[in-house]
């Protein structure tokens, strides 16, 4: 895949995961459209995963802890082959797999997340194991900045450092917007770099809409040996869509019929641009 | 004055089940290297520190940090390892509680859950400490097994199962030496419950720890009255022994239930709601902690006040036998 067809895919999945929640008329579409180029690359440059035989021990693992932007994750998914893309015209629907939070019944799906707070500590375990069997793959997780202060993150934090796990890449999504507010107004985390530094972690800070940015943060570890490794991705919530980015009310927001022709006409008049 | 109920002649005493727990840990752990311990500053209380000493690579140490233990454990067990994550059970099942619903059950990752010191283990250290909840909210998550052995044989078993088991179990032990109830080693089974004492004039269900007081008080009974009462040693909470249930309730004799644990939603409520849904209407009697400020001191001392006990037990079942004292 080319850099400018991996600049459409973004388009792409953005268009999809806008579909999927307008059909649902449920879903998480803020923080989907501010964490989805993170995917895409993620799953396009960067994941060593085969969708035809995803459960093989040496696969890297990519744990999604704020869960709740399922969308993000699905139309990424069904993109690379792990399911049919059709099977997500059932997503929230009766007896559907494809529900608001990632489960382990869909095919690529690591482990079952939505509480949060969650994804960090699963990761050390993922991380220690590997280190302890000599095993070359590494461990991703995201996280949304709306969940640092759940004190698991905090002792799961500890304890990479302590193992040194330099396997394991956590990337923040940090588009500084949770349900409430702002995450200032509703509990300031400022000085991420500084606070992870400080216990021990090798930090880097990209714009997380940049793709190049990404690959090269994510393809270009371990940071420092010994140190796992901190991507702070600087997002817009909603990004791609105009009267999205940056309102909260988007946090869980489901577009209107205009607002979603709308959106599909901005995402396809970006996506000319590429 | 200390209390103790352990003076029983007739049965061969034993190790605290948590030190045959880490003896049988460690023997396992010698011949698979996929056996880790993950334990939150507890390797001491969990007796294992030599296991420590000995497989250096296969514990993993959080500190005291509950939920990370139980997530960096879904970790461990979802790369692989066969993963025990070893805590008191007053923070392992409170603290952790979101990570063993989400992490474990939810997700099936294969982890064994040991909760040390369980119960009113830790006695006059007092109610932070207590467990008496775990039965009851594990017993409500999905694919969770919930397993009490009562003695030493049950406990070593429980171990090896759990091991082999790939699917996640909370095993839950005393610090208390435990008496082997039943020398003839007869066959242990996740979901079975073990028969440790025969008779007919009544059945006496209980679980950990309080089974030895319910053999004591069986004895009591026949020693004193000539009653002969069934002792079953239900170890496992969940599933339940349910077939074992519907033999019991034939006859209708009075059925007493023992538990190391607040009366609410532990196996007393789980051996009712089956018994009377089947129908039974046999003399019942649950005993455990009452829904109250628990009363301070040792754990005999706390068993001693609220009759789980041999002369508290004995006595239910002389009032459900209509025996005059």
């Amino acid at each position: 895949m080319t850099d400018r067809e991996l600049k459409l895919k973004s388009v792409l999945l953005r268009k999809n995961l806008l579909k999927y929640i307008y059909k649902a008329k449920a879903g998480h579409t803020g923080g989907s459209l501010s964490c989805i180029d993170i995917l895409n690359v993620l799953y396009n440059r960067v994941l060593k995963v085969d969708p035809a035989n995803f459960r093989t021990p040496d696969r890297d693992r990519y744990i999604q802890s704020k869960g709740h932007s399922v969308e993000a994750l699905f139309v990424t998914l069904a993109d690379r082959g792990f399911f049919p893309e059709s099977d997500l015209e059932t997503l929230c629907q009766y007896q559907s797999h494809y529900i608001g939070h990632p489960t382990r019944k869909v095919n690529g799906v690591e482990q079952n997340t939505g509480a949060l707070g969650h994804g960090l500590p699963i990761c050390v375990g993922e991380a220690i194991a590997a280190k302890l069997d000599n095993k070359e793959h590494r461990i991703f997780t995201l996280l949304g900045d709306g969940e640092l202060p759940e004190g698991s993150n905090w002792e799961a934090i500890l304890s990479a450092a302590h193992y040194k796990l330099d396997n394991l890449y956590a990337v923040l999504d940090n588009n500084k917007q949770q349900i409430t507010g702002s995450n200032s107004e509703v509990m300031n985390t400022d000085s991420v770099r500084e606070k992870l530094e400080a216990f021990g972690w090798a930090v880097r800070e990209v714009d997380g809409h940049n793709l190049e940015e990404l690959e090269a943060a994510l393809n270009n570890g371990p940071f420092e040996k010994g140190k796992p490794n901190f991507i702070i991705a600087h997002t817009t919530k909603g990004k791609g869509v105009s009267y999205m980015e940056g309102v909260i009310k988007w946090h869980h927001g489901v577009p209107s019929a205009e607002q979603f022709e709308l959106a599909q006409k901005e995402l396809d008049e970006a996506g000319a641009l590429i | 004055m200390e209390l103790d109920i352990i003076e029983e002649k007739d049965l061969k005493m034993g190790k605290a089940n948590q030190e045959v727990f880490a003896e049988t840990l460690e023997g396992l752990a010698a011949a698979d290297r996929d056996i880790i311990a993950v334990t939150s500053d507890s390797r001491g209380s969990g007796k294992l520190v030599p296991f420590g000493r000995k497989f250096p690579s296969q514990i993993v140490e959080v500190g005291i940090a509950e939920q990370n233990l139980v997530g960096v454990a879904a970790g461990l067990a979802s790369a692989g390892k066969k993963a025990f994550a070893v805590s008191p059970a007053c923070f392992l099942t409170a603290r952790s509680l979101e990570q063993i619903k989400n992490d474990i059950a939810y997700s099936d990752n294969p982890v064994t859950l040991v909760g040390i010191s369980a119960g009113v283990s830790y006695g006059a250290l007092g109610t932070t400490h207590h467990s008496l909840h775990d039965f009851a909210v594990l017993r409500a998550i999905n694919n969770m097994m919930i397993v009490a052995p009562a003695d030493n044989f049950e406990t070593e078993q429980a171990v090896r199962f759990a091991a082999a088991l790939n699917k996640p179990v909370y095993l839950r032990f005393g610090k208390k030496a435990m008496p082997f109830l039943n020398e003839s080693n007869q066959e242990f089974e996740f979901g079975k419950g073990r028969i440790v004492r025969e008779g007919d004039d009544l059945t006496i269900i209980a679980t950990g720890e309080t089974v030895y007081p319910a053999w004591q008080a069986a004895k009591l009974l026949e020693d004193t009255h000539g009653v002969r009462a069934t002792v079953v040693s239900m170890h496992t909470v969940k599933p339940l022994d349910t077939e074992l249930l519907d033999t019991i309730i034939s006859g209708g004799k009075p059925i007493i239930t023992v538990e190391e644990h607040m009366v609410n939603g532990g196996l007393g409520e789980a051996c009712a709601s089956h018994l009377f849904q089947k129908g039974a209407r046999n003399p019942f009697q649950l005993i455990g902690i009452p829904d109250e400020y628990t009363v301070t001191g040792s754990q005999v001392e706390i068993f001693n006040h609220y009759g789980i006990s041999q002369e508290g037990i004995a006595n239910q079942a002389k009032v459900l036998l209509k025996i005059n004292q």
